[in-house]
């Protein structure tokens, strides 16, 4: 075989790519990055075949190499390899992989475009095919932006069809007979007679075979297991206990850290005295990790019992004091100096609003915490040179880069493995809980260390959702707005990514900040005179990817606008919705919600319903809202939801997402808020950052639908329209219109 | 210190004030017993003591009044709690770090109560947080394990 042969075949998966976009260009450069990262691990007689299918004597393994964060992409991941590979989700193993280069999200960088989502013309298509190369370029290897499953969806899939050609090729060698007449079932090859030859048993002849050339992919009619619901892979694991997290980690000789961070977020420490802690029983060290101290100790509880006996000198903060010194910077951002981006400007939107009677308002949204269930931890071990990691991350290339930073070694010296998450929501994006594991690593060498957050530090240092502000003016006519200026102003996520090292690359200053205005101008109403803005405040308190990011308080301020706006123009808020659209999928997700709650029937006494409507993520998604008025305060009744996502691969999961992103954006509508006093957040722990709780949880209607052209994910379309919809509902049920979240603080909530 | 849990005998030697929840994990290594809080406030820790389900968060070490049952002594693969067999039906767990939590008190709650109302459950399981939100179908799921465990 060629060498020019063999390199093409072991590009194949984003060769293939490029060349369906119309690129040839380049393509063997781009191909020549993409080393098979199991390739090194392998013994003699095991098979790599593509960096997503590892098969030895004991068994088939596949790669899903995507943060499981609960979101069931395992599962998904898994499936589509299945599909094409001939093999039972029953007969595989899984195992998330090594941080590599090989497994680019390629949707992480699509979702920065500045085409709508909406978009299928020439450019913004153009555009999708090369998304590929940039992102194996810059090791984009991430979980987040509800990408793992459209990235994936052809790319897995091609790496399954090409492991089981390559494995009948092996098969046709040992047999003599033609590729042709060989069929594959079940994890195995089977000859003309019936003759079953496993792929285990294949796996040494296939190792020394050219991969084959990427067969066409099945059509949709003929999936055994892909758009039927799968038993997810973990589910098991996690109903039995046995589901290993980060802080589940335990190594012979394992000592456990707690962290302290400065109130005054990402403040530095300028001394600390320990003298204290080292005298109480069972306490290692207390070490410096340059943001903040780690207490070392026998266990979690004395290092965590250690920290309050150390004093601490914090530098003071560069930030305003208090809450509303903060809104004062992010209003005083709506200024032309500090117009981070106008991506949408149609018509004349200053001269229809001139002489206009004009309806406006201004919406606020509150810092949020994310508050995964498992709080942030790692666990880190340096040895003779090498530091090996294990955490819940969200983005492992980028982990391996800040670990070698922090340890001071160079990044092959460094090993991460990728554990379960106990939630992540945006928060395992953040890489602190590597650096710190690193720093605490290298000062006890030779000794395993976990490492924990204690849940007050996890709620009260950050990073949060950014606080941010949204305006508009608008006037109606003739039943529908005629023009409408929309801006949103905030702390910026993309400016601070760079400093606390989340991000895979340098990002350019002179780029806007893509989450800012994200869903707020992308959104497919038809209105002639229609401007929207971002302005980005001076950086604030850190803030980070929050789930469904700019979305959630974009939406809110969007879809509340459109209820006031339908109130102006005397119109059903949802048939003003409908008759504005000018994107069918859209439409049909707005009118699917419509039919599934009665909108054209009344509520019950005493109830109310409220109704939004959010592009994010390429997911069209509708939701109404019913709230009932009950001794005790409102109670939120019900949800019906309807979305898009183009291909439906696992119906009862998608169900689980959306019910998922509801109720985290009830929870967050209702009561979730990050203040500041003194220059510190108030708010610790559960009992003073209140979310979500059974008996507070509603029914939760969903339905999927598979009109757009693209397949797309679910993790976070979920919940942007949740809270524009509870607010619309209490609008309808009070009369009052609430302009501020969570909106716990201006009605009683059950 | 003596511990029996799941049936075994256990010896610790770890100070009398330290919460079980650590004992447990840092000590004894046994993690399906999860941190979330530290201060009664999620449920993630609880086990049962003497069948009762409690927050190891909240318990002292000397203050272990009877035998402790983790999820681990509920049921295992091989064979299930009627629970356990309800949560994979339908395919609860997402992130899954609450679960071990919900599911000892949610067997607390039926051994009390073996046919709850969706009252009774949240009145129960409120304690109890899920931040990935998987409440409804821990209502139907307890509901399984009650008419499975009826019939048997
Ligand atoms: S850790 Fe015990 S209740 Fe939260
Ligand atoms: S399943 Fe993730 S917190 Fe409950």
């Amino acid at each position: 075989m060629s060498r020019l042969g063999t390199y093409t075949r072991r590009g194949f998966l984003v060769g293939s790519v490029a060349v369906a976009g119309g690129v040839v260009f380049g393509v063997r450069t781009y191909n020549a990055r993409l080393e098979n990262p199991l390739t090194a691990g392998l013994a003699p007689g095991e098979a790599a075949l593509t960096p997503y299918v590892k098969i030895t004597a004991d068994g088939i393994t596949i790669i899903t190499p995507r943060a499981e964060m609960g979101q069931g992409i395992h599962t998904t991941l898994a499936s589509l390899v299945a599909e094409e590979l001939d093999v039972e989700l029953n007969q595989i193993g899984i195992e998330h992989g090594p941080p590599s280069s090989a497994y680019f999200n390629g949707g992480v960088v699509e979702e920065g475009y500045p085409f709508p989502t909406t978009d299928n013309g020439a450019v913004a298509e153009f555009a999708r095919a090369q998304r590929d190369i940039p992102a194996v370029f810059l090791g984009y290897q991430i979980t987040g932006g509800s990408t793992s499953t459209h990235d994936a969806y052809v790319k897995m899939r091609r790496a399954g069809a090409v492991a089981r050609e390559t494995l009948k090729a092996a098969a046709a060698a040992r047999t003599g007979l033609p590729a042709m007449q060989l069929t594959t079932e079940a994890g195995a090859v089977v000859l003309p007679d019936k003759t079953r030859i496993p792929y285990t048993d294949l796996a040494a002849e296939a190792a020394a075979t050219d991969l084959a050339d990427v067969p066409e992919l099945r059509p949709r009619g003929a999936w055994r297991i892909l758009g039927k619901s799968q038993d997810r892979l973990d589910v098991v694991d996690k109903t039995t206990g046995r589901a290993i997290y980060a802080s589940d980690i335990r190594l012979p000789g394992m000592r456990f850290g707690a962290l302290r961070r400065s109130p005054h977020l990402g403040g530095s420490l300028r001394g600390f005295d320990a003298s204290d802690a080292l005298e109480m029983p069972g306490v290692d060290a207390v070490l410096d990790v340059g943001t903040g101290v780690v207490a070392v100790a026998r266990d979690t509880w004395t290092a965590m019992r250690a920290l309050d006996v150390v004093s601490y000198d914090w530098a003071p903060p560069t930030y305003p004091t208090n809450t509303a010194g903060h809104f004062e910077a992010i209003a005083a951002a709506f200024n032309p100096d500090q117009l981070d981006s106008r991506q949408r400007d149609e018509g004349n939107v200053e001269a229809a609003l001139a002489n206009a009677t004009t309806i406006e308002g201004e919406y606020r949204a509150p810092y949020l915490a994310h508050a995964t269930m498992e709080p942030m931890s790692a666990a880190a071990l340096m040895q003779d040179g090498a530091l090996q990691i294990w955490a819940g991350t969200q983005g492992p290339t980028v982990a391996r880069r800040e670990a070698a930073l922090a340890a001071g070694i160079p990044e092959d010296s460094v090993t991460i493995s990728t554990t379960l998450l106990g939630g992540a929501f945006g928060r395992r994006g953040e890489m602190d809980f590597v650096q710190i594991a690193a720093r605490v690593a290298v000062q006890m060498q030779g000794t395993p260390v976990l490492l924990t957050y204690p849940r007050e530090e996890d709620t009260s240092r950050g990073p949060y959702r950014p606080a941010a502000i949204g305006r508009f003016r608008a006037t109606v006519a003739d039943g529908v707005p005629v023009a409408v200026d929309i801006s949103t102003a905030s702390p910026s996520i993309m400016a601070g990514i760079d400093a606390r090292g989340g991000a895979p690359a340098p990002i350019p200053g002179f780029l806007p900040d893509f989450t800012l205005a994200q869903a707020l101008w992308d959104q497919p109403y038809g209105i002639e005179n229609y401007r929207v803005s971002g302005y980005k405040s001076e950086p604030l308190l850190s803030v980070g990817f929050w789930r469904s990011v700019g979305a959630s308080q974009n939406s809110f301020f969007h879809e509340c606008m459109m209820d006031e706006l339908a109130l102006a123009a005397d119109r059903d808020p949802v048939e003003m919705r409908l008759a504005l659209m000018t994107d069918a999928p859209s439409r049909a997700v707005l009118e699917a919600v419509a039919e599934m709650a009665g909108w054209g029937s009344a509520p019950a006494t005493g109830r109310a319903r409220g109704v939004a409507f959010a592009l994010a993520f390429g997911v069209p998604t509708a939701q109404i809202v019913e709230i009932e008025q009950t001794d005790s305060g409102i109670m939120v009744r019900d949800v019906w939801i309807a979305a898009d996502v183009g291909v439906a691969l696992d119906p009862r999961n998608l169900d689980a997402q959306l019910i998922s992103g509801v109720n985290y954006g009830l929870s967050a509508a209702i009561g979730e808020e990050i203040t500041l006093t003194d220059s510190a957040v108030d708010q610790s722990n559960f009992h003073d950052y209140p979310v979500l709780r059974m008996y507070q949880a509603p029914r939760i209607h969903t339905r999927i639908l598979e009109n757009q052209r693209h397949i797309r994910g679910i993790g976070e379309p979920g919940t942007p329209a949740v809270a524009p919809a509870l607010a619309n509902a209490v609008f309808a049920l009070t009369g009052e219109r609430l302009r501020e979240l969570p909106l716990g603080k201006n009605v009683r909530f059950a | 210190m003596d511990l029996t849990i799941n049936g075994s005998r256990h010896n610790v030697d770890l100070p009398d004030d330290m919460p079980l929840l650590w004992a447990l994990r840092d000590g004894l290594n046994i993690t399906s017993v999860k941190y979330g809080c530290g201060i009664a406030q999620c449920g993630a820790c609880t086990v049962h003591i003497d069948g009762e389900a409690v927050r190891s968060c909240q318990v002292a070490l000397a203050d272990v009044w009877g035998e402790i049952t983790t999820i681990e002594g509920l049921g295992t693969p091989d064979a299930l709690h009627a629970l356990q067999a309800a949560w994979i039906d339908h395919q609860v767990a997402q992130c899954g770090y609450c679960q071990s939590g919900q599911i000892m008190q949610a067997a607390d709650l039926l051994a009390r109560n073996p046919k709850p109302t969706d009252e009774d459950i949240d009145a129960a399981m409120s304690g109890n947080l899920c931040r990935c939100g998987t409440y409804p179908r821990i209502r139907a799921a307890v509901h399984s394990a009650a008419r499975a465990m009826q019939e048997v």
